[in-house]
């Protein structure tokens, strides 16, 4: 069961029958195991790792820090609800540490950024403060190292 | 004085011992040089992980170099090492060496192989292997001035060595048996009941068994039997092992030699000669591999597993009958049904749909017929090659029913 997962997050174009090769389980019950997994909502969704830069689309991400006052009853996820409804948050995470709410944003400019933090985000009632970083680079993302990997230097015959 | 000297001149032309001339030469060699002239060759004929070695074993040999480890070690390898190795073989297979006599570290298992042909082998000395095996062994029995006695082995029987087959060719002169399990180029594994039988016979007709399981992490559904780990095999056994297929570490040349002192003894004494020691980089990089390495093994064996089991069902597809290998990273499929020899099937497939394969034939006799065929490389690659060796499968086969 794990196998046919572990070869989807790999690459999420497989076709079940291909799995059901990679994995020697049959190609009903893989199609069976992903539809119960969408349905449980155990696989979210089917995504492209994909470097804007390189399409000539700018991108800009920025990581916000936000520091918040936890809620009675609720503790933090009345909190993180109101901010992961916004689009803009493309990943909401708690963390420990010296801030409580790590928030992905994505924007078109610095500026749209900036507007919702400032206008948004920072302004809800429970937020205490936030410390806006805006990436300047990716290195590598879910696994993927975006520019110089490191290539096969093997020989194409070998004993 | 040139009178003189010229009675000392020899008759033969040649500089080389006989010894070495009467070697054949790889014959994957030759094939390389070939491949070397052609461009944009998708290529199943590597005999080593597409991995890079994991980083952090990478950045344990920085560090020690950082930290001034560049000088000579021991001539049996670092005693930190050893003592990793000795609790690694006892955590696996609960076999006790002792890591001040009976392991020595060496470059890569190769060396092992020389090594114990050299130490045990007298001139004429005959020494079993299955044939097909890995190109080394027959050599290096040569070398030591023994005689490699090829037993051959089927696809009928999922290329397994089998103790009836050896016990006919043991004669006064057998030495040892060498045994390559999981096999390069087959990808066969022998259970441990079939282990045993072969160690029966070793016990019966006093022989001893070098056993080279450098592959033996690389299993797929079945459990990998170490040959010293069966009664009374320990001391009748040289387990030779390395780091290079199963943590990616092939550049690395680490290998080491498992066995009693005496045995350890008389190979560290041909090593001290001949190697000095192994190098001090890989030995710091292995010893992290022992102390860290396992979910990273792990890890690539279920990716070799997904490709094993992708390029097992296309040579099906296309035609090719092709055993299901249970190790290493090969699959071994039969070319027969095109008529061509393994070279031939191999140079045309080369020239017309640069895909590179190894024959079969350089692996011994029994290997004509057959090709190797390394699945460690990327699932779109193996899926590229399989289209392309199905087109040329389905060309050749016709031409020849024609």
């Amino acid at each position: 069961m794990k196998q046919i997962f572990e070869a989807l997050e790999k690459d999420a174009r497989l076709t079940a029958e291909q799995i059901s090769t990679m994995t020697g389980i049959s190609v009903a019950e893989v199609k069976k195991s992903i539809k119960k997994a969408e349905e449980d909502r155990a696989v979210l969704k089917y995504k492209a790792v994909i470097d804007w830069a390189k399409l000539g689309e700018e991108q800009v991400l920025a990581l916000v820090e936000v520091k918040v006052v936890p809620q009675r009853d609720v503790g933090f996820d009345a909190i993180a609800e109101r901010i992961y409804r916004f689009p803009q948050a493309r990943s909401v995470y708690l963390a420990s540490g010296t801030y409580d709410l790590a928030v992905l944003v994505a924007g078109k400019s610095m500026q749209e950024i900036a507007v919702f933090v400032s206008q948004k985000l920072a302004p809800l009632e429970t937020v205490q403060g936030t410390v806006t970083h805006f990436i300047l680079k990716k290195y590598k993302e879910d696994g993927e190292i975006f520019e110089g990997g490191e290539g096969i230097k093997r020989l194409p015959v070998t004993p | 004085m040139s009178k003189s000297g010229s009675s000392h001149i020899k008759a033969s032309q040649s500089h080389i011992s006989e010894r070495v001339s009467a070697l054949p030469p790889s014959g994957i060699r030759k094939f390389f040089d070939l491949l070397s002239s052609i461009e944009g060759v998708i290529s199943l004929g590597v005999g080593e992980p597409d991995f890079v070695t994991p980083w952090h074993i990478r950045e344990a040999a920085i560090y020690s170099l950082e930290k001034g480890y560049t000088m000579y070690t021991s001539n049996k390898g670092t005693p930190e090492l050893r003592a990793e190795l000795a609790s690694h073989l006892e955590s696996r297979f609960g076999l006790t060496y002792d890591p001040d006599n009976e392991i020595l570290i060496t470059v890569g298992v190769s060396e092992g192989v020389d090594l114990a042909a050299r130490a045990i082998l007298n001139p004429g000395d005959e020494v079993l292997m299955p044939d097909p095996c890995y190109v080394a062994y027959p050599a290096s029995v040569s070398l030591a001035g023994g005689i490699p006695i090829q037993v051959p082995t089927t696809e009928e029987n999922d290329f397994k060595i089998t103790a009836d087959d050896i016990e006919p060719r043991i004669t006064q002169r057998t030495k040892a048996i060498l045994l390559g399990y999981p096999c390069n180029p087959t990808g066969a594994v022998l259970s441990k009941e079939e282990l045993t039988q072969i160690a029966e016979l070793a016990k019966r007709y006093n022989l001893l068994v070098i056993s080279d399981e450098v592959y033996g992490r690389l299993v797929y559904g079945v459990e990998h039997t170490c040959l010293a780990s069966l009664p009374g095999m320990r001391e009748r056994t040289i387990l030779l092992n390395g780091f290079s297929k199963a943590y990616a570490m092939t550049g690395w040349r680490i290998g080491y030699a498992a066995s009693d002192s005496e045995i350890v003894g008389a190979m560290t004494k041909i090593h001290q000669y001949t190697m000095l020691c192994a190098s001090i980089m890989g030995q710091m990089a292995a010893i992290e591999a022992l102390k860290a390495g396992d979910s990273e093994v792990e890890a690539m064996v279920r990716e070799y597993d997904r490709r094993r089991r992708v390029i097992v069902k296309g040579f099906r597809d296309i035609g090719l009958s092709c055993f299901e290998p249970k190790g290493a990273f090969y699959a071994f499929p039969s070319i027969k049904i095109t008529g061509m020899t393994s070279e031939e099937f191999a140079e045309k497939l080369l020239m017309e749909e640069k895909v590179a394969v190894v024959p079969g034939s350089a692996f011994g006799q029994c290997g004509e017929g057959y090709i190797r065929c390394c699945y460690a490389t990327s699932l779109p690659e193996i899926e590229e090659a399989l289209k392309k060796m199905g087109r040329f499968v389905e060309r050749h086969r016709k031409a020849k029913n024609r």
